[in-house]
This record gives C-alpha cells, sequence and structure tokens, in this order.
C-alpha cells in the first residue's frame, strides 16, 4: 500500500484541476498578450480562473492579487521591493519576522542583513506559537514590514495573524503573512483583518506546481520585482502562465468548499490518528491540537532518529518528512523543534504526518501498524533504550561536539 | 556543477547496497551482558560516544579476553540515520578478532571502504561521512576504557578533518607549498572540507577547535609578514611617483603577483606589464592580457577596474591602467 501523508510539502493535483488546465496546453496555447483569436481563446479562462482566485481569498476587485511562478517568489517579492522602497532609500530601516519562517523569508531576510537592513527574528513560545507582545515590544517608527506566516509548515501551529494586523495597523507598519499553509485548512478572508500583503501557492492545496500568488491590499502596492512586458498590469511581467491560472482558480474553488470537511472530517482522522500514536510510548506532541492546522501532525518518538524513521516508513510504502538531522542537507536539528526549546534529545527526532482530503482511514490504519512496527525496530537499535552495565556512566547525555 | 546539482536529488540513492541492507539488517547489533562477559571469561566494555541531542549516538560492547587483548564479541546500539546505524554496524564487525591495539587502528576510511559495493564508489555521499567518524570514535573510547588511558592518547597528531582524516601539520603544508587561498582550492588538494563540511568553519553540523578559514587567515597573514619586511627592504616605503621606472615596474609585478594574477589564471588568462608612463597628473600603466583574458568582455570592464583599484589602493591614487 502507498500512502502518502506529506501533504505540507506539496499534494496530489485534484483531477478536476488537471481536467480544466488540460485544454490550454494543446488547443489554447495562444499568447494571451497577442491580437488575434489565439490570444483571445484563453481570456475566458483567464477571467474566470482570476474571478475564483480573488474569491478564494475574498479579495476586493480593487486589490491586486498577481500570479506568480511560486510561494518563494511571493516572498522574495515583498521583502526585497521593501527593502528597495522602504531601507535602501533611508525612510526607514527595520523588518520583523519570526524565527521559523519558511526559508524563502528567512534566507531572504538574511540576505537584506547583509545589505545593512535590520532584522528582528521573533521568538516562538513553548506551544510553537509566536506571542503577540513580542511584535508590539519590538516595533519601532522605523520598522518598515512585519512579515509572520499564519500556519507553521511543520507543526501547524496557527499563528495570531489577526491581531499582529492589528498591532501593525495601529503602528503604521506594513503586514505580510505567508498564507501557503492556511489556504484550504482555515478560512482565510482578507477583507476580515488588516493584512496588506498575503502569499500563497496552488500545489498546497491540489493545484499545480509553479504557480504562486502574492495578494496586494488596494494603495499597498509594491513595485516589481519582475521587470519586462508589463503583464499583470506591470506588477509581474513575464507570459501568463494561462493554464496555471486556469488550475489555480479550479483548485482554491475545491479547497474553499472542502474546508468544513477538512476542518471536521480530516480533523476528526487526524485526532484520531495522533491518539493512537500518542499510545505508543515516549511519544511527544508540542503544539495543542486546536492551536494547529486541522492536517498536521508534528511527533516525537523518542530514541529514533527521524530519518531512521523515515526509512523504515518509506520501505513500507509510506512518505512522510522531517526537517531533522541526517534528512536534510544541513544536516541541522528541526529548527522548530530547537526554536520551541523541545528537551534537546527530542530535537532530532520529529517525524510530520500531513493530511489531505484524500487521505483515507485504511491508509492512516497501515500507517499506524507500520509505525508500531517501526517504532519497536528502531527502538531495539537504539542506543537509548541499550542494556548498560551495573556501574557503567552513560556517555550519551552529554554532548561531544 | 552543472545538470546534476542542479537538479539535486535523495541522499538515500548514493548509500551503497550495503549500507542499505545493513540498515535494513544490521548484523552486529545487540548488547553483551555483564553475565555474558562473565562466562566467556572475558572483560565486559561498554563505551558511549556522541549524543542523541547532536543527532548521532552510538554504544559499543566489547568482550575481551584478558589474556592476549583479543575481541571476542563486538555489539552496537545506536541512535542515529542509516549511515550511522550501518557505519555502526562494520565498525563492530570490523573490531571482532583483532586485538584492542589493532582495533585502535581502524579509521571511519576503514568503515567507509568496507561498505562500498565496490572500490571506486563511495558508500554514502559526502555529508553522510560524519557519521562513519563517530563509529571509529568510539572505537578509541573503548580501547582508552580498557587500557585505563585517556581517548587522546591514541591521536598521534592533531586532525581538523575527520571525515578525511586530515592532520593540521599536512594542511599547513599544503596551503603554504601551493600557496592555496579558498577552501574550495583545500578541498581539491588534500580532500579537507569536502565531505560533512563542519571543519571549513563555524556552524557547520559540529563545532571545531580549528577551521580551514582559520588556517588560510593564518597563512595569509604570513603572507602579509613576510611581503612586509621584503617590501622594506625593496624600499617600497618610497613614493611611487618618485620611483624609477625599474623600481615602478617591480612594485607593480609585486602587488599584481600577490593580488590579481591568482584570479587571472584561475579563469586562465594572465597578463603582463608593458610599460609605465607618466601622462601629466597620471601615471598610465600599459599592460596585455594573455590567454584567456584576451578579448574577454570584463578585461575592459570589471577585471580592468579591479586591477586599476587595486593598483590605486597599493601605490598610488593617480594611476590609469590601460590595456593595449
Amino acid at each position: 500500500m502507498n500512502v502518502y501523508l506529506d501533504n505540507n510539502a506539496t499534494t496530489i493535483v485534484d483531477p478536476q484541476v488537471f481536467a480544466e488546465m488540460e485544454p490550454y496546453f494543446v488547443q489554447k496555447y495562444g499568447n494571451p498578450n497577442s491580437l488575434h483569436a489565439f490570444a483571445s481563446d484563453t481570456h475566458p479562462g483567464i477571467k474566470v480562473g482570476m474571478e475564483k482566485i480573488y474569491a478564494g481569498i475574498n479579495a476586493h476587485r480593487e486589490d491586486s492579487v498577481v500570479i506568480t511562478s511560486c510561494a518563494t517568489e511571493s516572498n522574495n517579492w515583498v521583502l526585497k521591493s521593501i527593502y528597495f522602497e522602504y531601507i535602501l532609500t533611508g525612510k526607514k530601516n527595520h523588518i520583523m519576522i519570526s524565527e521559523v519562517e519558511h526559508p524563502s523569508i528567512i534566507a531572504t531576510a538574511k540576505f537584506l542583513e547583509s545589505m545593512g537592513c535590520r532584522v528582528t527574528y521573533l521568538p516562538i513560545n513553548h506551544e510553537g506559537i509566536i506571542d503577540v507582545q513580542t511584535v508590539r515590544d519590538n516595533i519601532t517608527d522605523k520598522t518598515a514590514l512585519v512579515s509572520v506566516m499564519w500556519a507553521n509548515n511543520e507543526t501547524g501551529a496557527i499563528f495570531p495573524v489577526e491581531e499582529i494586523g492589528e498591532i501593525c495597523a495601529e503602528k503604521g507598519v506594513l503586514f505580510h503573512t505567508d498564507a501557503v499553509q492556511a489556504i484550504g485548512k482555515l478560512p482565510v478572508n482578507v477583507q476580515l483583518f488588516n493584512v496588506d500583503y498575503l502569499t500563497f501557492s496552488a500545489h498546497k492545496f491540489h493545484g499545480p506546481k509553479g504557480v504562486g500568488a502574492l495578494f496586494m491590499k488596494k494603495g499597498k502596492e509594491l513595485m516589481p520585482l519582475l521587470h519586462g512586458g508589463s503583464q499583470m498590469n506591470g506588477y509581474r511581467s513575464g507570459t501568463l502562465n494561462v493554464a496555471g491560472i486556469v488550475g489555480m482558480g479550479k483548485a482554491i474553488e475545491a479547497a474553499v468548499d472542502a474546508l468544513d470537511f477538512e476542518m471536521t472530517e480530516i480533523r476528526e482522522m487526524r485526532d484520531d490518528f495522533e491518539d493512537e500514536l500518542l499510545k505508543i510510548e515516549d511519544t511527544f506532541v508540542v503544539t495543542p491540537r486546536n492551536k494547529r492546522t486541522p492536517n498536521t501532525i508534528l511527533i516525537s518518538f523518542r530514541g529514533i532518529e527521524g530519518e531512521s524513521m523515515l526509512w523504515d516508513l518509506n520501505r513500507a510504502g509510506i512518505g512522510a518528512s522531517t526537517g531533522s538531522a541526517c534528512a536534510s542537507e544541513d544536516l541541522e536539528a528541526n529548527s522548530v523543534m530547537e526554536a520551541i526549546g523541545a528537551a534537546e534529545d527530542l530535537a532530532h527526532t520529529a517525524i510530520r504526518f500531513s493530511l489531505s482530503r484524500y487521505t483515507t482511514e485504511e491508509e492512516l490504519e497501515y500507517t499506524l501498524k507500520v509505525v508500531q512496527a517501526a517504532v519497536i525496530r528502531l527502538r531495539g537499535i537504539s542506543s537509548s533504550y541499550a542494556y548498560a552495565p551495573e556501574g557503567h556512566e552513560s556517555g550519551l547525555d552529554s554532548h561531544h561536539h | 556543477m552543472g545538470i546534476d546539482s542542479l537538479i539535486g536529488g535523495t541522499i538515500w540513492d548514493e548509500y551503497s547496497n550495503k549500507v542499505t541492507d545493513l540498515m535494513n539488517n544490521p548484523q552486529n547489533m545487540g548488547e553483551i551482558t555483564q553475565e555474558q562477559a562473565d562466562e566467556m571469561g572475558a572483560k565486559l566494555i561498554v563505551a558511549d560516544f556522541g549524543a542523541e541531542s547532536c543527532g548521532d549516538a552510538v554504544r559499543l560492547y566489547w568482550a575481551v579476553d584478558p589474556k592476549n587483548d583479543a575481541i571476542l564479541l563486538s555489539k552496537f546500539k545506536s541512535f542515529g540515520c542509516g549511515t550511522a546505524i550501518a557505519s555502526s554496524d562494520t565498525m563492530a564487525e570490523l573490531c571482532k578478532g583483532k586485538t584492542v591495539d589493532e582495533a585502535v587502528k581502524i579509521t571511519n576510511i576503514d568503515v567507509e571502504m568496507a561498505m562500498r559495493d565496490n572500490p571506486d564508489t563511495p558508500a554514502v555521499p559526502p555529508q553522510k561521512m560524519h557519521c562513519s567518524v563517530m563509529a571509529y570514535d568510539v572505537i578509541k573510547k573503548a580501547a582508552a576504557q580498557y587500557k585505563g588511558v585517556d581517548m587522546e592518547s591514541f591521536e598521534e597528531e592533531i586532525i581538523v578533518c575527520e571525515c578525511a582524516r586530515v592532520t593540521l601539520s599536512t594542511l599547513q603544508e599544503v596551503i603554504r607549498l601551493n600557496d592555496l587561498t579558498t577552501v574550495e582550492q583545500i578541498a581539491d588538494y588534500t580532500k579537507a572540507g569536502a565531505f560533512c563540511k563542519s571543519c571549513i568553519r563555524p556552524g557547520g553540523h559540529e563545532a571545531k577547535d580549528i577551521y580551514l578559514v582559520d588556517l588560510l587567515e593564518e597563512y595569509e597573514k604570513e603572507k602579509m609578514a613576510s611581503a612586509a619586511t621584503l617590501g622594506n627592504e625593496g624600499g617600497s616605503d618610497v613614493d611611487f611617483a618618485k620611483m624609477t621606472i625599474v623600481q615602478r615596474i617591480k612594485a607593480v609585478d609585486k602587488v599584481v603577483d600577490d593580488n590579481i594574477r591568482q584570479m587571472l589564471i584561475m579563469d586562465g588568462g594572465d597578463m603582463e606589464i608593458l610599460d609605465i608612463k607618466d601622462n601629466g597628473e597620471n601615471i598610465d600603466i600599459y599592460i596585455r592580457y594573455l590567454g584567456a583574458c584576451n578579448g574577454c568582455a570584463s578585461s575592459s570592464t570589471g577585471t580592468l577596474f579591479a586591477i586599476e583599484n587595486i593598483l590605486k589602493e597599493k601605490l598610488d591614487a593617480n594611476i590609469r591602467v590601460l590595456p593595449i
């Protein structure tokens, strides 16, 4: 059996989405900006797609929701344009992000830091969530932007973006949120709270890869990152990704339609699965369930290094994820686990299971059995549970690095 | 670089079949209890290395015959990824039947070689080499315990890069002899820093006492110190504008040698100084590009500005560089 439980990384494309995109490859392939019927054949599809994308986040018609190539582009765009407009010109000198943002925010902020911008990295608390007070405490009259993700990709922790938005409005600071993990998992309505910029990406909600978007509130439009042929009202040049726009539109419509299902049925499946996992001895989950997206579990199995668990899961056809130790190129402990200040010996043991509306009970039952067997096998190998003769002073508790 | 570096891949694809098999079915995984050791008439050694908080840890069990120091039985338990488990397993296997003194000579490179499917293909990707280092360290720890000595007493030289086992003295010598200036060059010459990269600069997987960047900085300082001495002997304190033409050419040549030539040669080019003339307020240095520099677009823009700036900074603000 193959089970895909890595939906925070990417998702299967909804077959209906794929079906709507298909005509825009071989039949309606015109460049929308040209002056002929090949071009105008694409216009109705683009219009419908854009209307659906606007509706998906309840953007006002006067706002700009600009289609990009991915969330990384959208995030880079916000930070770099803010740098050009406010920092480089000397109007402001400071931006603020959380310490557990996606790399497309963190790495960009670090780059801007190297260019002379002051950056504050807001800490998360023991539940993996930002304290609103830290935002208030760190804002100065030189702060240009606060950028805080709506929901964390690793833990699923939901951040208080409404309250942060309010503080920003009060202080006259621009506010951006990376909502990549929020669409289709939480109600997203840009008119319900103060937000100037919002990033999202189609492939996280059963749309195609290579299509992202950036919402910009009316009056807060950024200077372009990509200059060129003035597509997208000049905000983002480059020939329109027609099939991508059509696909993203359909995908967000379907995701919003399925939101109730996600927030009830999927949440229940997730909770039941988590209950069963937690019955295994020495397992830990950090962020409380009601403060998480309904599809995500980040769980530590003491004594089992994350990559070994992924190894055993993969052998059984199950795809999950870990940000810990050996699994990633940089060989670092799970950054969120570290930021939470989880017991040090747990930083390398976190496994993330992320469900989608395509996940079935049967798949989770199978996964549970595989996890239980893997825990027995890997703890059998683990030094954490190993025999020591009487009087042996364990050398495994201290750092050797 | 190139296409393979662009699309990346999964590290698991780079594991040898042996690593995969050992991860799935470790052969020497297990424990030796005090009772088992007593029954064998052997001394039980239990050595730990690493920590869960660092991402990998291993406990090594030996049953050693006290009469001849032979390792009768060798078992391990390990917290870590697939390569850590496979390396620990291979290490325990290599210890079997050896004396403690022989076992101490097993290095992480022996462990990695033993896990290869064929002699020419590494058993693990570079960033996983550090996993085998832990297997090596725990042997030393076990041997030290058996002999009642300090673990460091087995290390004759200071190792800077543990993955490739490159010593401090080797690195210092190679850097000096070949005038190395980048960590990439060090990796090309010695393999140091080519694996887990912890030894390159602080902030890697493991904290180190000595980093490659320190060695480069040390060499750079050495060079500057000796250049200063040489410069004084050669009288470069004299104002460049007041030098004789021979002194001027020598001084320019030295700046080019120390700061510029290496950069040009790396791109397959070079340059020579043709003439130096006073031209009103300016001092014009006429140069000719050689090799790949000749005709390179940057030779009249970026590279030229760089050369001019360095010469201005080092010798005289009125210098202009004119390629012919």
